[in-house]
């Protein structure tokens, strides 16, 4: 499963603001961080913000804080916000020839591997995992 | 009606006997609908008693009641793996969940593997199981250097 730059981008917003729930973030301050563009990281919080994923604080110091669970969202769940991760290349290959059939039982295998491991990583048990490996 | 949490404190983890037998297969065909009274007569013979240093087979109890289990092993090289410590089972009631149950039981087995002068800890379980999965990620679990095969034998 390759990730493309709006899931990456959502990722990072989603991890940054859920380490500091209580504190606004702007598009900026985590684009600066990242090295990415601002605009593009406005339209990705944006899609955050109607998912419930992040709300956004107006007026003055406005930004966007975290307004997810942290123990029961996934990175499967942000990563679904961007991808079609319900595409199964099985099933659009089933009137090919049987290389192709082949070769996209592997890639169903891998992809379906990739999608275990998103589901099972929290928001909580990534932030756990990013502290343990500053600490190194 | 809900039985309240059990407090963390008044939890005690201690090898299974005998007598916990029939709370460990009821918690188990809770949770998995299969009802199995063979194989955990087997595996209190093989595991069960604390008879075995290298075999582990605990409980979770609280004022008198086994709220989960873990079943684990330390094997040598199977699998072509230096020796390490094995989680075959771990459960707790689905109503008592989300009490750090889980996480005291799977601490009690690490500290046996521990004694027994291991360092690495693993587990096998299917990957659609999203809750078990999770919970072993919250407790620092990553992915082992192994692929889990199989062949559908005609």
């Amino acid at each position: 499963m390759k990730l493309q730059k709006n899931t990456l981008f959502a990722l990072y917003s989603v991890l940054e603001s859920a380490a500091n729930p209580g504190r606004q973030y702007s598009a900026g301050e985590i684009a600066l961080k990242y090295g990415i563009s601002p605009h593009h990281l406005a339209k990705v919080l944006r899609t955050l913000g109607r998912a419930g994923l992040v709300e956004s604080v107006r007026g003055v110091g406005g930004g966007y804080r975290f307004s997810g669970n942290a123990k029961r969202l996934t990175l499967m769940d942000v990563v679904q916000l961007f991808e079609n991760a319900h595409a199964s290349p099985q099933r659009r290959a089933r009137h090919r020839s049987g290389v192709e059939r082949g070769l996209a039982t592997v890639l169903a295998e891998i992809e379906e591997i990739s999608k275990a491991t998103l589901q099972s990583i929290s928001i909580a048990t990534m932030l756990k995992l990013i502290q343990r490996q500053q600490r190194r | 009606m809900t039985r309240p949490q059990p407090a963390a404190a008044a939890l005690r983890v201690r090898t299974a006997q005998a007598a916990d037998l029939d709370a460990v297969a009821a918690i188990d065909l809770a949770i998995t609908r299969l009802p199995k009274p063979d194989y955990w007569a087997q595996i209190h013979r093989r595991y069960g008693g604390g008879r075995r240093q290298q075999r582990f087979f605990l409980v979770a109890e609280s004022a008198g009641r086994i709220e989960g289990f873990v079943i684990g092993e330390v094997r040598d090289w199977e699998f072509g793996s230096p020796r390490c410590g094995w989680v075959f089972a771990i459960s707790v009631r689905p109503e008592t969940r989300l009490a750090g149950i889980g996480s005291r039981l799977l601490e009690a087995i690490c500290a046996g593997f521990r004694r027994q002068g291991v360092t690495k800890v693993r587990t096998l379980l299917a990957r659609d199981n999203s809750l078990i999965l999770s919970f072993f990620r919250s407790q620092g679990m990553m992915a082992a250097p192994f692929i889990p095969l199989e062949l559908d034998l005609h």
